[in-house]
């Protein structure tokens, strides 16, 4: 689950580590009263799910209330990357020493965790391992031990020379690695760690990025979920259990296991097809998933087939057939349906797709109307669901 | 000979009295898997389908000589399952669940190489020896005893490339589902050098997806260790990036971890990589020489 800036910097500041001061505002109106609170200079920065939002147009200092006001007016409704901001941060400008990257992440190659600092901050950090590798310095810190003061201490002296600052930068660091552990994230990166003026250590943005596996041990975070980190129809499909992305293709499928899944829709590409979705109706054999997995995919704008690709393992053909027919009964697609059951319980399933007697079932040699057919193998099936006059209207 | 599991397996099954667990300990039974014993906390003096439930895994290792465990755990409870199962001294571990915490399985793979243990999984069909045994989830009709050995991150598109693999007449040695998870126990170098020391295994069927660099490495590997064939076929192609299809480790971040990166670079490595599943039996027809 990917956080807000200003949500990141809640969290941090739960934890102890000094933030850029601030609050978040929907209007203009609220923009200008926190301006007031915090007193003006302060910065006004766009509440999206994506990098790069100053060079956008999304991040603006205002001198007094009324400019923050302003520019508030000016980003809120804007659109980034497709995203539509509706919330600003307004955040107390500082005043800028010096610039560095924090960041830590679980790392998938060493299996560990990876605290990696760079002096080169405020910058985006694929840039900097792009360009300048060497200037990235990193530990790999053992999840039974922890961060210790020494690696933290290696760590900083990177950034720093002095002592004063160094002492400061390995408690924040030690903060932060604290964050990390403590609301099970995958990323933590605060880009820049500002160095201000007075000499203190101050987080001007943060970035967390929460293990959905670990939400169940934060209760808290159920209700920081930004709308805009999936689409209706994804958070729905989630909530029934099911995987599904959309695509921008025409030819709908729903599959068993991600990996069918992603399969199948290489499949329809490799015979000149577009798929419309990704979906998984996961491990589980409980029919009201094909039943959701089709009420999602039938209400997508542009579909004009839909294919059922199921390898029964765990998963049983006879369930999925159930759902499908109690979901042909219940929706009345009037498109074509191009099923493959294949695996646990096949026999059972492909009869009860004989036995519904639905129209579509029985006309299939016709290709007429509402269409169904249930092809057994893989491939033979792709390019049916792709023909030309299935794609029509 | 084959992979991690074979006759001589005696296997506990973590939360046996789940229903997915007692249905799979009944499935593995019917296969011919030397089911010993069960665990889950509570449940002590029960049976299911014959086989006798322990309160704790060190009684059932004690009483068993279990020496491996497949766990059906729900993921609140797996990390402590797995944990219980490495310090009573079950060797090799198969972990079905689903949706661990990425930290619990950081530890747990820290741990497991500290006492000695292996882990398949987690979120993973587990794994078979056809005609030897079944540790897993997979449907066992449509394996067959050969000379293929097959490592995938995924589960039915491996069970769709073993149907086509068996119609086509190569039977495997050991198929083995490392799991969709970024962080999972065995992967794919650990599985290849095995199959390299296999006098069962004449060639690998290797089953890739988008996120992550362990396919990369693995085509390294290859070029760099086995003298055996391998044909490689990677999914999610069409994915887009920054989305997660499903696994929670297919995943394609930034640039990284695309199908096509990972299709170049086995291609580069000399693997040849299969358009669809079902070219993967005649790359292995060339590969083999038949």
């Amino acid at each position: 689950m990917k956080l807000q800036e200003y949500q990141a910097k809640e969290i941090l500041k739960r934890y102890d580590a000094r933030i850029q001061m601030g609050e978040v505002a929907s209007t203009p109106d609220e923009a200008e009263a926190i301006a007031k609170k915090y007193s003006a200079p302060v910065v006004v920065k766009a509440q999206v799910l994506v990098g790069g939002r100053g060079k956008a147009g999304g991040i603006k200092l205002a001198q007094t209330p009324q400019e923050a006001r302003e520019k508030a007016e000016k980003i809120l409704g804007m659109e980034i990357k497709g995203l539509v901001v509706k919330k600003v941060l307004v955040a107390k400008a500082v005043d800028i020493e010096n610039e560095s990257y924090v960041g830590i992440i679980l790392d998938r190659k060493s299996k560990k965790i990876v605290i990696m600092v760079s002096p080169e901050g405020g910058i985006d950090i694929e840039e900097v391992a792009k360009k300048t590798p060497e200037k990235i310095y990193k530990a790999y810190i053992d999840p039974f031990i922890g961060l210790r003061p020494y690696t933290a201490q290696y760590l900083i002296r990177k950034l720093y020379d002095d002592p004063e600052l160094i002492k400061r930068g390995i408690l924040k660091l030690m903060k932060l690695y604290n964050v990390f552990i403590g609301v099970d994230a995958q990323l933590v990166e605060v880009n820049p760690l500002v160095v201000t003026g007075d000499g203190n250590l101050c987080c001007v943005d943060a970035k967390i990025i929460l293990d959905d596996s670990a939400l169940f041990r934060h209760p808290e975070f159920e209700n920081w979920r930004d709308p805009d980190e999936y689409s209706r129809e994804e958070l729905e499909a989630k909530e029934a259990g099911l995987s599904f992305v959309k695509l921008s293709g025409n030819i709908g499928c729903v599959v068993n296991g991600a990996g069918l899944a992603m399969a199948t829709m290489d499949l329809i590409k490799h015979y000149g097809g577009e798929p419309a979705n990704f979906l998984d109706v996961g491990g589980s054999s409980n029919p009201q998933k094909a039943v959701k997995a089709l009420d999602i995919i039938t209400r997508e704008k542009g579909v004009k087939v839909i294919l059922f690709n199921i390898f029964g393992g765990i998963t049983r053909c006879d369930d999925i057939a159930n759902g499908l027919v109690e979901a042909i009964k219940q929706f009345k697609p009037e498109i074509p349906i191009i099923a493959r059951l294949t695996g646990t319980n096949q026999e059972e399933g492909r009869r009860i797709l004989k036995e519904a007697q639905i129209p579509c079932l029985l006309q299939w040699m016709k290709w007429s109307g509402k269409r169904f057919q249930s092809l057994h193998n893989m491939e033979r099936r792709c390019p049916k669901a792709i023909e030309p006059r299935n794609l029509r209207g | 000979m084959s992979i991690y599991v074979d006759e001589k397996t005696k296997v506990l099954v973590q939360g046996i009295t789940g229903r997915d667990g007692a249905f799979h300990t009944k499935l593995m039974l019917d296969y011919g898997t030397k089911v010993v014993a069960g665990v889950t906390p509570g449940k002590g003096g029960q049976e299911v389908h014959g086989v006798p439930v322990f309160n704790t895994v060190r009684e059932a290792v004690e009483q068993t000589e279990a020496n491996t465990s497949i766990v059906f755990v729900p993921p609140k409870f797996a990390s402590d399952a797995v944990f219980e199962a490495a310090e009573s001294g079950i060797s090799l571990i198969v972990t079905i669940s689903e949706g661990i915490p990425a930290l619990e399985e950081a530890k747990i793979y820290d741990f497991l190489k500290k006492v000695g243990a292996r882990m398949i999984g987690p979120n993973c069909p587990g794994i078979i020896s056809p005609g030897k045994s079944k540790v897993g989830i997979l449907p066992a009709q449509i394996f067959k005893q050969g000379n293929i050995g097959v490592v995938s991150r995924s589960g039915t598109l491996t069970y769709e490339v073993v149907n086509n693999l068996t119609n086509a007449g190569f039977g495997q040695s050991t198929c083995i589902g490392i799991g969709g998870d970024p962080i999972i126990g065995t992967n794919f170098i650990d599985t290849l050098t095995e199959f390299q020391n296999d006098d069962e295994t004449e060639g690998v069927v290797l089953i890739g997806e988008i996120g992550g660099t362990d396919e990369q490495e693995a085509a390294d590997f290859i070029r760099a260790n086995l003298t055996k064939s391998v044909v490689a076929f990677i999914a999610g192609q069409t994915a887009p990036p920054g989305k997660r299809m499903g696994h929670a480790g297919a995943i394609i971040s930034g640039s990284e971890g695309t199908a096509e990166e990972k299709i170049k670079k086995f291609e580069e490595c000399g693997v040849p990589v299969a358009k669809i599943p079902s070219e993967i039996p005649e790359l292995m027809k060339e590969q083999l020489g038949r």
